[in-house]
């Protein structure tokens, strides 16, 4: 048993324990949670061991143990330079969520924590598996608790937007489900390093038909979860009507997920569809970078102004990833990161606005600098952060991914590099309006400065934002060499095999 | 003359139905005070007849010249239906107390219905097939309509028993046919006969057409399955349960024996058919159930989905095909006992709330039964670690390997339509604030607690672990 299969499995425990918290004492619960989630973050830190000197190739922390005998499906577990960062992100993003509940969840505050930590298991599973079948398993048991955190604690359309995001994510996962179990029939296994390694060497082809369905099964399951432009629509629901806790949950992780899927499943599996969808794909991460973008701008309603930027962000990142190109993909994974660190960020400070001024309508604000300075200079960094100012996050991802796609064709960057723009635009334009001009009375009246326990967890957050800015030797050696893996596996003698699929297959 | 060894493969049976007679004779001499202890007489009759279950498995093999077999496949199958008797008495007799009613038939008649059914599992032979099927029929006519002076009751026994008795027509029918064109009863003798051909396919299409349309109508598929909303919605709610998993798990038994060892010469004719009526069930019932505002309803049109699910596992028509058949029948017998069980407890005397809507903050007055229905309700849609979830999987990965690739598909996007119905239902037990229905609830009775915990516990292993029963499943596979 190792230290990866303690921090996945302390969730579980952690939240049939806070199921075993009298329901009377809400602060038990609040503090059983902070404590458990701080537990577990603490843990994870020891995940770091093996990649803080050196870049180890493989898996790290692996365990692989029979679950089901027959079809083999195996618990194998393993950490990489792909998913221990965004392990991490996990456990640095749960106590502070608990955090920004404190005071936020007022009903039924128990089963809320219990939840949220059912969430953290389901993120870490799914960033952790090396089975198919097993990251299905989590796929979908993440699913569970984050329908219940907006049905039940989300705002007043929470219901539409509870359902819409389970059938959504639903409907896609089917047809992963089915991709999956053709692929065991084909390979006779559904361990991913054992499918790999016949797809090397030859024992595995997929013809350009067959993986051209299979890659799309996979590829819309993992879009809708980006969420990829057209399918993005559930998104800006989720956001607007779950708790703040369940938005930075949803923007910083589960978003997460569909573009961790893309990186480390769709590409090395199917390589040769993938590289010939790419066009199509830039063409529909570069519509949701603009399209976003121009949706944010035009958004009254704050949370929604975030979540369409979240379109735009993402749009980003699958534009890196299909760019096959190291800097591309290394930006797409650095981005990743940096839209959890800073969008997580903005949506728990539009939690606090709307904590204090119970109101997520741009307008209703204007002049919250007077009487909330420091919240105001907190807010300016992370939009800073967010527009990809140099020095902060996502300047760093924004430029690699950039850079990777004008090697792979120029037009894109152009197309691209105007959304950056448009960022700043609806970013800054909130920030003037929300912040800026003088203080009607309701504001000065409800509006107060941070306080400790919203300091406390808003600063992890800035220290990593600056620290991801300025420190990316801490994160992109291990991020560029899985990258360069799965790239090695998607260079042109997979795809050859792609092309040719057909005469392999007679040649069989 | 039969030998022991044959008594001992039917002893099962035999004290299924002697346990049933002295019920019957209990209740005319006892007096009412001592009533209570009809139900843990009848759970002791069960427990003892799968005990003569797995003593037969012992020495596997035909009894009566052929007419029975005792081999892996007819003991699952014997095992499932009585595991699913002995729930269905825990979930009723909290709910006939309840409603007034203490008589022994209502044990009695569980009992013999599960005699009916373990007969179907067993039995190597048409007119065993038949007789079973009667008795079983026969019994769930009855329990139906088993609170006589509920006019609702008495609509669904009157429906069931007209339509039911029209099917077994049909079935005996298609008995008749095939006897003539095979010269046998006998499913073995009449795959012998079918492979050496010459018989003319007209009449054996025939004879198979008739007979799924009486098997059909059992396990409620498609065109025929309009019967089991109103006969769900109007039997008693614990009855209900038992109708959607005891019956339907014997006759997809007898579908399985039928269509793959007496027909499987002939596979190829009717493979196409049962695949398009699979499609069309799981569609009817998929879509029909989104428009329910009655959870019983929902909960059959449910049930004809997941017939449609199953019906999938024989269109594959293989070892991997029946064994996920089996797998799916046992998760969905635990998940479906389980739902109705919390539907017989929420919707309280009378049936009073027996609308989704009646469900509303059911999770903050009774959250560990609102968890429980939760579980249920998770394995249904065919969420991970839930027994339902593998059920799902087996099933489209026999599908797969058969190559009903647009059968999967469709068969798995169906599931995600169906989430949305599963879903309603936790919407209102824990997003809606307390309803009429929520408040003053009284904590449900031991009896029910046991039925559901058991059967969320069977719905979470059979999720987690399930390979115990997916290995019997397999080895006691038809090939």
């Amino acid at each position: 048993m190792s230290l990866l299969d303690v921090v996945l499995f302390l969730p579980l425990l952690g939240f049939f324990v806070l199921l075993m918290v009298p329901k009377a004492n809400e602060q038990a619960s609040r503090i059983g949670a902070l404590v458990i989630s701080l537990v577990i973050f603490v843990l994870s830190l020891g995940l770091l061991s093996p990649y803080w000197f050196a870049t180890p190739t493989g898996y790290t922390f692996s365990t692989n143990v029979s679950w089901i005998n027959y079809p083999p499906i195996r618990y194998h577990v393993g950490l990489d330079g792909l998913s221990l960062w965004l392990v991490l992100l996990s456990t640095l993003l749960t106590p502070i969520c608990v955090l920004i509940s404190w005071t936020y969840i007022a009903k039924r505050v128990k089963e809320f924590y219990a939840f949220l930590i059912l969430l953290e298991f389901g993120l870490i599973g799914v960033f952790i598996s090396l089975d198919l079948f097993l990251f299905y398993t989590f796929w979908e048991i993440s699913l569970v608790p984050m329908y219940f955190l907006i049905g039940i604690w989300g705002h007043e359309r929470r219901i539409y937007a509870a359902v819409k995001f389970f059938l959504y994510t639903m409907a896609g996962s089917m047809l992963m489900l089915a991709a999956i179990i053709y692929v065991y029939n084909q390979s006779g296994t559904f361990d991913y390093v054992d499918i790999l390694s016949k797809l090397r060497s030859g024992q595995l082809v997929f013809e350009a038909r067959t993986q051209m369905f299979l890659f799309l099964a996979f590829f819309v399951a993992f879009a809708i979860k980006v969420p990829l432009f057209p399918l993005h629509t559930w998104l800006p629901d989720a956001h607007v009507e779950a708790p703040t806790a369940g938005s930075v949950m949803l923007a910083s992780l589960m978003l997460k997920m569909g573009t961790y899927g893309l990186v480390r499943f769709c590409l090395p599996l199917f390589p040769g569809a993938a590289h010939a969808s790419s066009p199509w794909i830039v063409a529909l991460a570069i519509t949701g970078i603009l399209y976003g973008a121009l949706v944010a701008l035009v958004q009254p309603n704050m949370k929604k102004l975030v979540a369409y930027s979240s379109v735009s962000h993402l749009g980003f990142v699958v534009l890196g990833i299909f760019s096959f190109t190291q800097q591309g993909m290394d930006g797409a994974v650095y981005q990743m990161l940096n839209h959890g660190v800073s969008t997580g960020a903005l949506f728990m400070l539009v939690g606090y606005l709307y904590e204090r001024r119970h109101s997520l309508e741009i307008a209703a604000y204007g002049g919250v600098a007077t009487p909330a300075p420091n919240l105001a200079a907190v807010f300016l960094i992370t939009t800073l952060a967010s527009v990809g100012l140099p020095t902060l996050n996502n300047f760093i991802g924004e430029y690699l991914v950039l850079q990777g796609a004008s090697q792979a064709n120029f037009t894109w960057v152009i197309f691209a590099a105007l959304g950056v723009i448009l960022s700043a635009c609806y970013m800054l334009w909130l920030y003037q309006r929300a912040f800026y001009g003088k203080a009607s009375e309701s504001v000065s009246h409800h509006i107060y400065d941070l306080k400790p326990r919203e300091w406390a967890a808003i600063i992890p957050l800035l220290i990593l934002m600056v620290w991801m800015g300025t420190f990316t030797q801490t994160f992109l050696p291990s991020i560029s060499a899985q990258n360069a893996q799965i790239l090695e596996s998607t260079r042109p003698n997979q795809a050859a095999a792609f092309l040719n699929g057909a005469e392999v297959n007679r040649a069989r | 003359m039969p030998t022991s060894a044959e008594y001992m493969r039917v002893l099962p049976e035999i004290i299924l139905t002697l346990f049933g007679v002295l019920l019957m004779f209990l209740e005319a001499v006892m007096d009412d005070d001592n009533k209570g202890i009809f139900a843990p007489l009848s759970i002791a009759g069960l427990a003892a007849g799968l005990f003569a279950t797995l003593m037969a498995y012992l020495n596997p093999g035909p009894a009566f010249q052929n007419m029975l077999v005792v081999d892996g496949f007819s003991t699952f199958f014997r095992i499932l239906v009585m595991g699913v008797g002995i729930l269905a008495i825990f979930s009723s007799s909290g709910y006939l107390r309840r409603e007034g009613s203490r008589g022994s038939e209502f044990y009695a008649l569980i009992l013999f219905s599960i005699v009916g059914q373990s007969i179907m599992a067993a039995a190597n032979e048409l007119i065993m097939i038949f007789i079973g099927l009667e008795i079983s029929s026969i019994a769930s006519y009855i329990l139906a309509g088993y609170l006589r002076d509920d006019p609702r009751n008495n609509e669904s026994a009157l429906k069931y028993f007209l339509l039911g008795s029209f099917a077994t027509a049909f079935l005996l029918y298609g008995v008749a046919w095939i006897y003539g064109s095979t010269g046998s009863t006998n499913l073995v003798e009449i795959r012998r006969v079918l492979l050496t051909g010459g018989q003319p396919i007209a009449l054996v299409s025939t004879a198979a057409a008739l007979m799924f349309v009486g098997l059909a109508f059992k396990i409620s598929a498609v065109p025929f399955q309009s019967w089991a909303p109103d006969v769900y919605q109007g039997a008693p709610a614990p009855v209900s349960g038992f109708l959607s998993v005891g019956p339907k798990a014997a006759a997809f038994a007898v579908l399985l024996r039928v269509f793959m060892t007496a027909f499987g010469p002939v596979a190829s004719s009717w493979m196409p058919f049962i695949w398009g009526v699979a499609l069309a069930t799981m569609i009817v019932g998929n879509f029909a159930a989104i428009l329910q505002s009655n959870i019983k309803r929902l909960l059959a049109y449910s049930s004809i989905a997941h017939a449609g699910y199953i019906l999938v596992a024989v269109t594959a028509n293989s070892g991997a095909g029946s064994a996920a058949a089996m797998f799916y029948l046992a998760a969905y017998a635990f998940t479906n006992l389980g739902a109705f069980a919390v539907v017989s407890y929420f919707s309280r005397k009378g049936e009073q709330f027996v609308k989704v809507d009646d469900f509303a903050g059911l999770a903050q007055r009774q959250p560990a039964m609102a968890a429980m229905m939760t579980i249920f309700m998770l394995s249904l849609i065919g969420v991970p670690l839930t027994g339902g979830f593998f059920g799902k999987f087996y099933i489209f990965k026999a599908a797969l390997d058969s190559n009903l690739v647009w059968l999967t598909v469709l068969g798995l996007l169906n599931s995600a339509v169906a989430a949305y119905y599963y879903l309603r239902i936790l919407v209102v037990m824990y997003f809606r604030e307390p309803g009429e229905a929520a408040e003053n609830i009284p904590p449900a009775g031991a009896a029910l607690q046991i039925a559901v915990y058991a059967a969320a516990l069977g719905t979470v292993l059979l999720g987690i672990f399930p390979s115990t029963v997916l290995d019997f499943a397999s080895k006691a596979a038809l090939k």
